[in-house]
């Protein structure tokens, strides 16, 4: 658990030693690399529905996920390190979400953003043309709840993601509590 | 360039932009046919984002169904749910007090303020000017505070219900909007000197995208897209509803039919929908903000239509009712998707880098014309 800890904060993940005319920072490589992955995250600018509102809304001034590392929103899947489903998915859509998913580069990370996206949300009932959560479709690492979330929400993920990633363990090994 | 537009020869490049593509707003599929640069045919797919909404509104009664309208075109959100309270109100008879008209015209023009900023803004970033996305969305910001603290959501408002809005004013409703409109003037002004001024702007906008007006009004054109060809047609003039008869307004008409002319019905309606909100803030009538209504509503068989003008055109409800508790069947006449169908026809004979324009300029939003 404290190392749970030491992952919860931003600092850089080593020690230094301190030496005459200088320092040495010990630490280990994988550390060093998920620390610098997790703060530049690119999403990729995938928003059907409201909850892409939403997203924007995170991009502009007020709340700017640029302080995170977010802020190079890229178009193209190949190119992008997170994907943040903002919207619902239908099943006209749901083949093209997964080939955008099977575009991107290793190692990248799905955001589920809103109740459409985790389970279908308001139009879980009475409807016959929508994915019942993105989860069907791809792999999802972090659900962030809300109709549309509160930007608030969506800045709350984004930094779980990064503390995922700055564990550096797998989907399937934190899903096993090791 | 001898060849017919409108058809496919061999050796036309035929491209597709989306589903995934941020200038299509969403989730729309063109299906281009180009000669060259040239553009011969614009075929647009739909149903990427197709949400069986009006099946839906079978199974809800007539007061649930309202909270499936915010999500068809989020950015007007208030007035999607104006025009499904009204048709429920048409086929009950219920008097709306006066108070409820006032605070419905009021959060509609608010409404159509904040949508326009976001299309401001994305409009630009499309055409590759960044700067007015924060500049719009700085604006749009205060205005999702506003709403928020009197209807307690930033985007999905479900505010207005059959016989008047859900809850009363926010104490501080009258004067954040006072603080929020008398800087707002001048930021339409700084929009101008940004934008709209910009030389390298108006050559891109202007004469790109001609609608001629027996065009815009036979393909069913509404809203700002329409009334950049010259055409009439906003419903709060025409078929005044609430208290929109009483308000001193101007509808905004430009006649030049090009991508720049709907680009200044927008901007002036940002300025008309000020004053609007100017006469309305001093003078919200006191008594209640809700009509007594029964818990259940049962319309009477029969078929009901209503109309409103959103901030994208005219939207129609049309409701039939077999006398229970749920409608037989709901019809929502979108006003995005007419304005697409004259997108082809615009496009025709243009460049393919003009499409960004065009399209920005009608103001697409993909769930509403899927549904």
């Amino acid at each position: 658990m404290a190392q749970d800890q030491q992952h919860m904060t931003n600092n850089f993940p080593g020690q230094i030693h301190e030496t005459p005319g200088g320092g040495i920072v010990l630490s280990k490589l994988d550390d060093v690399i998920n620390w610098a992955r997790s703060n530049s995250l690119w999403p990729l600018t995938f928003a059907t529905s409201c909850c892409g509102i939403e997203m924007m809304a995170v991009a502009s001034a007020k709340y700017d996920f640029s302080r995170f590392g977010f802020e190079v929103a890229r178009a193209s899947p190949r190119q992008a390190d997170v994907i943040i489903i903002a919207g619902t998915i239908v099943n006209k859509m749901a083949p093209v979400l997964k080939r955008l998913y099977d575009q991107m580069a290793d190692p990248k990370y799905v955001i589920a953003m809103g109740a459409c996206a985790i389970s279908g949300g308001p139009f879980f009932y009475n409807t016959y043309s929508v994915v019942k959560g993105a989860d069907h479709v791809i792999p999802v690492d972090v659900y962030v709840a809300g109709c549309p979330p509160r930007p608030e929400a969506l800045l709350h993920a984004l930094i779980s993601l990064q503390q995922k990633i700055k564990m550096g363990m797998t989907r399937e090994q934190i899903k096993e509590g090791v | 360039m001898v060849e017919e537009l409108g058809t496919t020869t061999e050796g036309d490049l035929i491209i597709n932009v989306g589903p995934q593509h941020p200038a299509t707003h969403g989730v729309l599929h063109l299906v281009i046919t180009l000669n060259g640069e040239t553009i011969k045919k614009v075929e647009p797919h739909l149903g990427y984002i197709h949400r069986s909404i009006e099946k839906m509104c079978e199974s809800l009664t007539y007061r649930q169904f309202i909270y499936v309208t915010s999500r068809m075109d989020y950015l007007s959100a208030h007035i999607n749910n104006h025009a499904c309270a009204l048709c429920v109100e048409k086929g009950m008879q219920i008097e709306v007090p006066e108070r409820a008209q006032v605070i419905r015209v009021l959060m509609d023009e608010l409404t159509r303020i904040a949508s326009h900023e976001l299309w401001w803004g994305a409009m630009a970033m499309d055409l590759g000017a960044f700067t007015p996305f924060f500049h719009a969305f700085r604006e749009r910001e205060t205005i999702n505070d506003i709403m928020e603290e009197t209807c307690g959501a930033r985007l999905t408002m479900n505010y207005m219900v059959p016989g008047g809005v859900m809850a009363d004013l926010h104490p501080d409703f009258q004067k954040r909007v006072k603080a929020f409109i008398s800087l707002y003037r001048s930021k339409i002004k700084e929009y101008d000197e940004m934008l709209t001024g910009n030389i390298i702007f108006q050559n891109r906008m202007k004469g790109v995208g001609y609608l001629s007006p027996e065009d815009a009004i036979s393909y069913g054109c509404s809203g700002p897209a329409a009334r950049g060809s010259g055409v009439s047609c906003d419903i709060r003039k025409l078929y005044p509803y609430e208290v929109y008869n009483k308000v001193q307004f101007e509808e905004v008409l430009e006649t030049a039919g090009d991508s720049f002319a709907r680009y200044m019905v927008r901007i002036r309606e940002m300025n008309q929908s000020v004053s609007i909100i100017e006469q309305l803030i001093d003078n919200i009538p006191e008594g209640d903000y809700q009509a007594k209504t029964k818990a259940v509503l049962k319309l009477p068989k029969g078929e009901f239509y209503t109309r409103v003008e959103t901030a994208r055109g005219e939207l129609g409800v049309y409701i039939v009712s077999e006398g229970a508790t749920t409608p037989y069947r709901i019809k929502f006449r979108s006003p995005g998707f007419s304005n697409l169908s004259a997108l082809d026809h615009m496009a025709r004979g243009s460049k393919l880098g003009d499409l960004v324009a065009m399209m920005g300029t009608l103001d697409l939003v993909i769930p509403d014309i899927d549904r």
